[in-house]
């Protein structure tokens, strides 16, 4: 029609609505977030969980398995021996069971290795050198971010091989060797120098003559904690740490009695209760001064320690050894849960003692270089940005103060990469914010379908007694995939359409894949259903300023 | 090792699923509304309120027979929110040939602008009438069943808002008992709307032996597109009744309008289901019962079942007792057994 004059008439042009912006009548504005969703807000190595079981969902293994390397240089080996608390926080975990995180870390890990994939490369090399001291996973992991920033590293390592507690203190049937091998491997292939076999003992005398800008040490706790406990013959008491190292480095596994008692209640106590029945033990006992609830040992470790037939005597100390049998006392707790004697004794039957109560770091390197202070745990302190007293000497891993996990030194690593680096640049590192974390009760769960989570394939029971092959199994593609997409992707829009669809207004532009939405605030009315419908609460309604 | 298997029977969100569309599914798989082609037969600058159920329920039924009649479609409006939110003089939000007459003849209407096509040998071009609750439960209700009676084709959508909400919350024919309206207000021994025998227009459909009969809820779309295009695929007369929630006359939040519609669907007072020629032959199902206390409690229109704190069981008995017949009648939880 021309552009005339109409009387006003039926004649008149037919108006639309889009002339009538009820974007006006709003109160509140939605807006797109991204919270943090709660297993990404409980990796120790601060992996975005969330980011890599997305590109999982689809197929996309390579993406999936990049986006890890951004924060963990050691998928395969972390999929097996991390204790995933990401999984303890998991939100499908209150729907039917959490996602199985480790699983599919795992798959992508070997998948990996299988593939020969290869670190992303990294930056222009910047000319400055760094010395890491201790070739354990968090060694390995800062030498990799710092080699991936273009700093030249060399790790000094005492032993004979690398990898640190994830060869000398992880067994074999957790942490096959070819998968430590190949992912330790992968990081040297970045240009890292590793030189085996040399213990340091004067780090700011090396870092002088080695030219080194900055040091990093994690040389780890090693030294077994001891107790005084009578014995005719202290030959036949050993410790947990050196049984197991021993396991590595000696050509004959170590001789061990018929009858082997553990002490101690954590996990090295159970590899070392699980390795003694592996090498032939006709009895293995854990003996153990609290009970079940306080034991630091992880629930499956202890679990599948005791289904390997180990046994476990709660509430008992250890007081005398004699030739074929222990004197014990049997303990009570008190109201705060501690253990105290009861003055009652039994004698329990055993040939071998072996000491599982916990671990030192060897100080003496460190207590002597200036400005480095000790705490009254025998670790070593460090600032917020991990350094030590004496200027650019960072550390990490178990020899400071924290939980001593893989998991934790691995994040330590990446996290005083960032800091040397900063020092390296004459800055400070500053952490972005972080989101506000995605809740279960931001999520809009009836969107998700039930799907119960998939079990790992167990070694059959004679063999996990008699052989060190691994226990625990990978998923096969089908699971991992499967598993992949129980993510409910907490906070974390993952394009299912929602807003989109659930608009009255039509005020919600869908951008195309992976650019996902926004809003049209001409005519959004602000009435909320894309938040309440959201699945995974990534949108929130802020009051408009009026 | 033993092999271990699951087979990828669950659909998940990124697969099949309960969302409006995903990622990962594949193009012909997704619904109408996650299109950006959609027709948007309803667009913006619309005057319904905030959250507004029915604007939604209208837009998700005419975009999916639009897609289903290749956009040869006529739209006739019986008078009601529908239709006065939508065409306030001289502005329009339709985006399809749309007309409206009077309150209660938009069946009679749709019925002769289909007879004037089938004149005219345009065939192709289909007819949709609609209007809520009011306009075809009580004020339509003669020319509905006349239209179903000469089996015209016309798929007839009534929107179920549950009262008169254009005009200020009137008890209509559709009104539950015991809930509050302009009409029936909460007061004296039995507050809001009278029991009653109630008067439910698809069972009355059915009772025609029209070819195809559905309830639908706005909480459901994969449902309610997917019954949209069956009605499309059928000549005769087709009634199609949506569940849409109304913010103002619930006296619910516009952020719930959807979670108050799947509430109605999950305690089992708001039955899915098709029938064809007069018989059931597909029923919904309930993924998580709640009691119908859970639909009630956030409806101000229900407020004073819990008036001080104290909670009246005995209607709130009865209403069960309804939610508890449907279940029943259409063996919403699948007889308690596995619901897929």
């Amino acid at each position: 029609m021309t552009h005339q004059p109409h009387p006003f008439a039926i004649t008149l042009d037919v108006g639309t609505s889009l002339a009538n912006h009820t974007g006006s009548w709003r109160t509140n504005r939605p807006v797109y977030v991204d919270r943090i969703p709660p297993c990404n807000n409980q990796c120790p190595a601060g992996e975005d969980i969330q980011s890599w079981l997305f590109h999982a969902e689809s197929g996309d293994y390579r993406h999936s398995w990049d986006e890890i390397m951004k924060n963990n240089p050691m998928p395969a080996v972390m999929g097996r021996a991390c204790y995933h608390s990401c999984e303890d926080v998991c939100n499908r975990a209150r729907l039917d069971s959490s996602v199985s995180i480790h699983a599919v870390e795992r798959f992508l890990g070997d998948l990996a290795i299988k593939e020969g994939w290869k670190a992303p490369p990294g930056a222009p090399a910047t000319g400055k050198k760094v010395l890491v001291v201790g070739a354990g996973p968090s060694g390995l992991a800062c030498a990799y971010h710092l080699a991936r920033i273009g700093h030249a590293v060399t790790i000094v390592e005492a032993g004979p091989l690398a990898g640190g507690m994830m060869r000398f203190g992880i067994p074999k049937y957790r942490l096959p060797r070819d998968i430590l091998d190949a992912e330790v491997k992968r990081i040297l292939d970045l240009g890292v120098t590793l030189k085996l076999n040399t213990k340091v003992e004067d780090i700011p005398g090396l870092m002088k003559s080695g030219g080194y800008d900055a040091c990093f040490a994690a040389i780890g706790a090693h030294l077994a904690k001891r107790v005084n406990i009578p014995s005719p013959d202290a030959g036949r008491i050993l410790d947990a740490v050196s049984l197991l190292r021993d396991m590595e480095t000696g050509a004959e596994p170590p001789k061990l009695g018929r009858r082997v008692i553990i002490y101690g209640g954590g996990n090295t106590a159970m590899d070392a209760a699980r390795t003694a029945k592996r090498l032939g033990a006709e009895e293995t006992v854990i003996v153990y001064r609290r009970t079940r609830a306080q034991m630091p040992a992880h629930s499956f470790e202890v679990d599948e320690a005791v289904e390997e037939g180990i046994m476990i005597h709660w509430l008992r100390t250890i007081k005398q050894m004699d030739e074929h049998s222990f004197v014990v006392e049997k303990m009570a707790l008190n109201k705060d849960g501690w253990p105290e004697p009861t003055g009652e004794f039994e004698t329990i039957e055993g040939d071998t003692l072996i000491l599982a109560l916990g671990q030192d770091v060897d100080l003496g390197i460190l207590d002597k270089i200036p400005g480095v202070k000790v705490t009254k745990e025998k670790t070593v302190e460090v600032d917020r940005n991990m350094m030590t007293g004496f200027p650019g000497l960072f550390a990490g891993g178990d020899m400071v103060p924290a939980e001593r996990t893989i998991t934790v030194a691995v994040g330590h690593g990446k996290k005083a990469a960032r800091h040397i680096d900063a020092f390296l640049n004459g800055t400070t590192y500053v952490k972005p914010a972080k989101h506000d974390v995605a809740t279960f009760d931001k999520l809009n769960t009836w969107y998700y379908t039930d799907a119960d989570g998939s079990q790992q394939p167990h070694l059959d029971m004679l063999r996990r007694r008699t052989t060190f092959d691994e226990v625990v199994g990978g998923l096969d593609e089908t699971n991992a995939l499967y598993e992949a997409r129980r993510c409910l992707s907490c906070g974390n829009c993952f394009e299912c359409d929602n807003c989109f669809g659930v608009c009255p207004d039509n005020s919600v532009i869908k951008l195309g894949p992976g650019k996902r939405f926004e809003f049209n605030l001409d005519f959004c009315k602000g009435c909320g259903i894309c938040v309440t419908e959201c699945p995974c609460g990534a949108i929130k309604l802020v009051p408009e300023d009026i | 090792m033993k092999p271990q298997t699951n087979e990828q029977k669950i659909k998940f969100y990124q697969k099949g699923t309960f969302t409006v569309g995903n990622r990962l599914i594949d193009p012909d798989q997704r619904l109408v509304q996650a299109t950006t082609d959609r027709s948007n037969a309803i667009t913006s600058g619309h005057r319904a309120c905030q959250g507004c159920g029915e604007a939604l329920g209208a837009r998700y039924a005419l975009d999916a027979a639009m897609v289903a009649t290749d956009k040869q479609l006529v739209a006739v409006n019986a008078t009601g929110c529908l239709e006065v939110f939508t065409t306030p003089y001289p502005e329009t939000s339709w985006q399809i040939p749309w007309m409206h007459s009077l309150f209660g003849n938009a069946a009679a209407v749709a019925s002769g602008v289909a007879a004037a096509f089938r004149v005219k040998g345009r065939d192709n071009v289909r007819v949709i009438a609609q209007g809520g609750d009011g306009g075809t439960t009580d004020i339509g209700f003669g020319c509905l069943s006349g239209m179903f009676e000469r089996n015209d084709d016309v798929l007839y959508i009534c929107y179920d808002n549950e009262a008169y909400m254009n005009t200020g919350v009137q008890r209509s024919s559709a009104t539950p008992p015991a809930a509050r309206t302009a009409t029936t207000p909460a007061m004296g021994s039995a507050p809001g709307n009278v029991f009653g025998t109630g008067k439910n227009v698809p069972l009355i459909a059915m009772a025609h032996n029209i070819p195809y009969v559905a309830t639908a809820s706005v909480a459901d779309l994969r449902d309610l597109e997917h019954k949209v295009q069956k009605a499309m695929g059928i000549r005769g007369s087709r009634y199609l009744h949506v569940y849409v929630t109304c913010p103002l006359g619930f006296g619910t939040p516009s952020s719930d309008a959807i979670k108050i519609a799947r509430l109605a669907v999950e305690c089992g007072f708001y039955p899915l289901y098709e029938a064809e020629y007069g018989v059931v032959t597909h029923t919904g199902t309930i993924r998580k019962k709640v009691p119908v206390e859970d639909y009630l409690r956030p409806q101000a229109r229900f407020a004073h079942l819990f008036k001080g704190g104290k909670t009246d069981v005995e209607t709130i008995a009865r209403l069960q007792a309804m939610c508890d017949a449907n279940i029943k009648r259409y063996n919403l939880l699948r007889d308690e057994g596995v619901v897929a």
